[in-house]
């Protein structure tokens, strides 16, 4: 046991814990602006229920992502010390824009959104709900750049200070855009729209199964559908163009990703399988050439392999292997399961479909699983540097920190977040019991 | 010519004092929390900085943010050092948000007795840890020769930074109940009004002290004084505004205390920066390994960069705070969206 392994643990234990909520406010939060201004535009009470309902809902979410979120603020500097002192110039600005830009907006709103219903008139509490979705997506803007800086960083360069080497920024737009950033950006959020999407169709199907709120249940489905459809097309689409990004500039990422061992030689693409590490090959069922025509367009050119990197320089690949094609497996699921219910509700029998319900009432954990998988990927895959190719995550641990204290603070974390979780299944289970109130359907704006 | 450490020493100064005006009067509310008995009145305190709360800890994350891109050393020395005490903040603040959120949605007599508790030592906890932190600072923590905290965890908490932790509590408490006052009607409002003038009575007494303490036992803080007199006026200004405050509250004129409370804490504020500057960590017992805000600031050109940000986005900020303060103006009162 070393400080560093149990940061690592405690860095990602807290990052995925938190990382269940961010994405469903996200997402709950264009469902919200869509609801809102169908309510306005159209009058319909029913859109007003909506807007209620998925609120109250939105609301319980948003706290556990505050309360979970306010950690990662705090432990690059807590277990990642000498990390800190070498990118605090880079990193710490878009940490600190995201705070300026992003929290205040999201966090000030929310409160007219959450309470102010009957203090300010419906165009005001529109602009709201507009404010916190906006604030929601900087949120995920800033944090997405300062991530991507790790996987693919530019803008810097490199200076020796008093005690040692650090980063400094060069050009602050290149390091917002660099090469990595916008494309990573625009997947992490469609994935967020894909959790909310499915989450909306969970609910509405269950009440669609228990023959309750039917009004309510279709027009929310409907809604969700939409954004399934968008947003699991755009993470096929972005999740490609990643690949590609990933392929150029962390080709080692590339291989453990495939299980590509060859230093250079054109490879074939794994559909699913086991990296036979000792042997150094996959598997499993495969499409020969594949790989190389999805980076290239050509299926004879090569690719970069494991064995091009010192193994020092190497991934875990095993891992990386299987959280990347599970992630791809469930996204391809999810596109499925998508159009399928897009394709019934153009035939008019969606609602009727009661095997497909069944299935939308527990695809809300195929979002939140490929994410998941999605920033494993990410994440392990980037190993053994903790930012690309510049600072092994090794040599980025706290100096100060003993076994003990990262002990004890992660054993504080996985306690708290164990009950945290099950508090939050248990209320969120209590609020979808109780639907949405008949009298949502008055309350809303009262001053009109 | 323009010094952007100074710059960024202040607006990190900023965003700290703001931090504590304003998370200060819902973590006084907290602390306060358990002393009133009826359910009611209860969820009256709670709805009072319901819609406020999480975005005044929104400040504390900033600072979080704003220490990190001016001053990585510090951001990266004093979280480390600090690492207990700050996974315990941590911690302590989940609890609080959590509580906050939970505590009204069942109607079980225990189930809300367990999250008022929680909710209550939470924000005591939490004043109590930022204070002891924040003596530290002024006092002076061990340092290395490679900027690493070299004491322990049991080492920060001395007299001194003790003293400072039960002061913070105060403040916070008197600040918190003059909210009360403002926010509340009827019976709660009179029984606010109570809280307040105890409350004065602590703090005053926890500031005496550690006003004593600091005058003999740290003579850097007050030398900028002896230096430059001018400064004077600070310290003066800040007993007027706290000296202001039961004045204001006899009058009945309740936002005016409000905002004289909030004077004072930007006063004690302006007296710590004065009294450290141009240290942001002092070294103890060897000075000369202090964390300044030359040594351990990032490059010009972030800080340059760093002002721009803070230069388009804390005006819309504010603006949108007192905005958003401004609709929530007046009693409190329970309505279904209600905690």
């Amino acid at each position: 046991m070393d400080p560093g392994l149990l940061s690592r643990i405690q860095f990602g234990l807290t990052a995925s814990f938190h990382y269940i909520y961010p994405p469903l406010s996200i997402g709950l939060g264009v469902i919200l602006v869509l609801t809102e201004a169908l309510a306005l535009k159209t009058r319909n009470p029913l859109f007003q229920q909506m807007t209620r309902f998925w609120t109250r809902i939105f609301g319980l979410i948003f706290a556990l992502g505050v309360a979970t979120g306010v950690v990662l603020e705090f432990q690059f500097g807590t277990n990642w010390s000498t990390y800190s002192r070498f990118v605090g110039d880079v990193f710490g600005s878009a940490l600190a824009a995201e705070g300026i830009f992003a929290f205040f907006l999201e966090s000030g709103f929310l409160a007219i959104l959450l309470f102010g219903w009957d203090k300010v008139s419906p165009r005001v509490h529109m602009f709201s709900t507009v404010m916190v979705a906006l604030g929601a997506h900087f949120s995920a803007i800033w944090i997405v750049v300062a991530n991507s800086w790790m996987q693919t960083p530019a803008g810097f360069h490199l200076v020796q200070a008093a005690l040692r080497q650090r980063a400094e920024i060069t050009d602050f737009w290149t390091m917002v855009f660099n090469p990595s950033a916008m494309v990573r950006l625009s997947h992490a959020v469609l994935g967020a729209w894909q959790a909310a999407a499915f989450f909306v169709l969970s609910v509405s199907a269950y009440y669609l199964l228990r023959r309750q709120h039917l009004e309510f249940a279709k027009a929310s489905m409907r809604i969700g559908l939409v954004v399934a459809v968008v947003a699991s097309l755009g993470s096929f689409a972005t999740g490609h163009q990643s690949a590609l990004l990933v392929s150029r500039y962390q080709p080692a990422k590339l291989a453990a990703m495939e299980g590509h061992y060859p230093a250079s030689a054109p490879a074939p693409l794994s559909l699913f399988g086991w990296v036979d590490e000792k042997a150094e090959r996959v598997v499993g069922t495969t499409v020969p050439g594949m790989l190389s025509f999805l980076v290239h367009g050509d299926t004879t050119k090569p690719v970069t392999g494991l064995a091009a990197f010192p193994p020092a320089d190497r991934p875990p690949v095993q891992p990386v292997f299987q959280a990347y094609h599970a992630m791809v497996g469930i996204g391809m699921g999810l596109i499925g399961l998508a159009f399928l219910g897009a394709f019934l509700w153009w035939r008019g029998t969606l609602f009727e479909t009661r095997w497909l319900l069944w299935v939308y009432v527990f695809a809300v954990l195929g979002p939140q699983a490929a994410n998941q998988l999605g920033w494993f990927t990410a994440e392990v895959g980037r190993q053994p540097w903790i930012v690309y190719g510049l600072m092994r995550t090794k040599d980025a641990v706290s100096p100060a920190l003993s076994v003990g204290q990262a002990l004890t603070s992660l054993a504080m974390f996985l306690t708290i977040y164990l009950a945290l979780f099950v508090l939050f299944i248990y209320l969120l289970d209590q609020k979808i019991r109780h639907g949405p109130a008949a009298d949502d359907l008055e309350m809303a704006y009262h001053r009109r | 010519m323009l010094d952007l450490n100074l710059v960024w020493f202040g607006l990190v100064g900023v965003l700290l004092t703001g931090y504590a005006i304003l998370d200060g009067f819902d973590l006084g509310v907290g602390a306060l929390h358990l002393l009133t008995k009826k359910d009611e009145h209860r969820r009256l305190m709670i709805n009072a900085i319901g819609p406020v709360w999480d975005g005044n800890e929104v400040w504390l994350v900033t600072f979080g943010g704003a220490l990190f891109a001016a001053f990585p050393e510090v951001y990266a020395t004093v979280f480390s050092g600090f690492y207990l005490a700050f996974m315990l903040v941590l911690c302590v603040l989940i609890f609080r948000a959590v509580a906050i959120e939970f505590r009204s949605k069942l109607p079980l007599r225990w189930w809300r007795r367990m999250w008022d508790v929680s909710f209550s030592v939470a924000s005591i906890a939490v004043s109590l840890l930022l204070g002891v932190a924040f003596g530290n600072i002024v006092w002076g923590v061990p340092l290395s020769a490679e900027r690493e905290f070299a004491g322990t965890f049991l080492g920060l908490l001395h007299p001194y930074a003790l003293l400072v932790g039960v002061t913070t509590l105060a403040l916070f408490m008197m600040h918190g109940a003059i909210y009360t006052v403002l926010k509340t009607e009827g019976e709660l409002h009179a029984q606010a009004r109570g809280w307040v003038n105890s409350a004065i009575i602590f703090f005053v007494l926890c500031y005496g002290l550690t006003t004593m303490a600091t005058l003999l036992c740290l003579p850097h803080m007050s030398q900028p004084m002896r230096d430059y007199p001018v400064f004077f006026a600070v310290p003066v200004l800040t007993m007027l505004a706290i000296a202001n405050i039961p004045r204001e509250i006899h009058r009945g004129h309740d936002v005016a205390a409000f905002f004289s409370s909030a004077a004072a804490m930007a006063g004690l504020m302006a007296l710590v920066a004065i009294g450290i500057f141009p240290h942001l960590v002092l070294s103890r017992p060897n000075p000369e390994l202090s964390l300044t805000i030359y040594n351990a600031a990032s490059s010009p050109k972030t800080l340059r960069i760093m002002l721009v940000i803070a230069g388009i986005g804390v005006p819309i900020v504010l603006a949108y705070t007192a905005g958003i303060y401004y609709i929530f103006r007046g009693k409190v009162k329970l309505d279904p969206m209600s905690y």
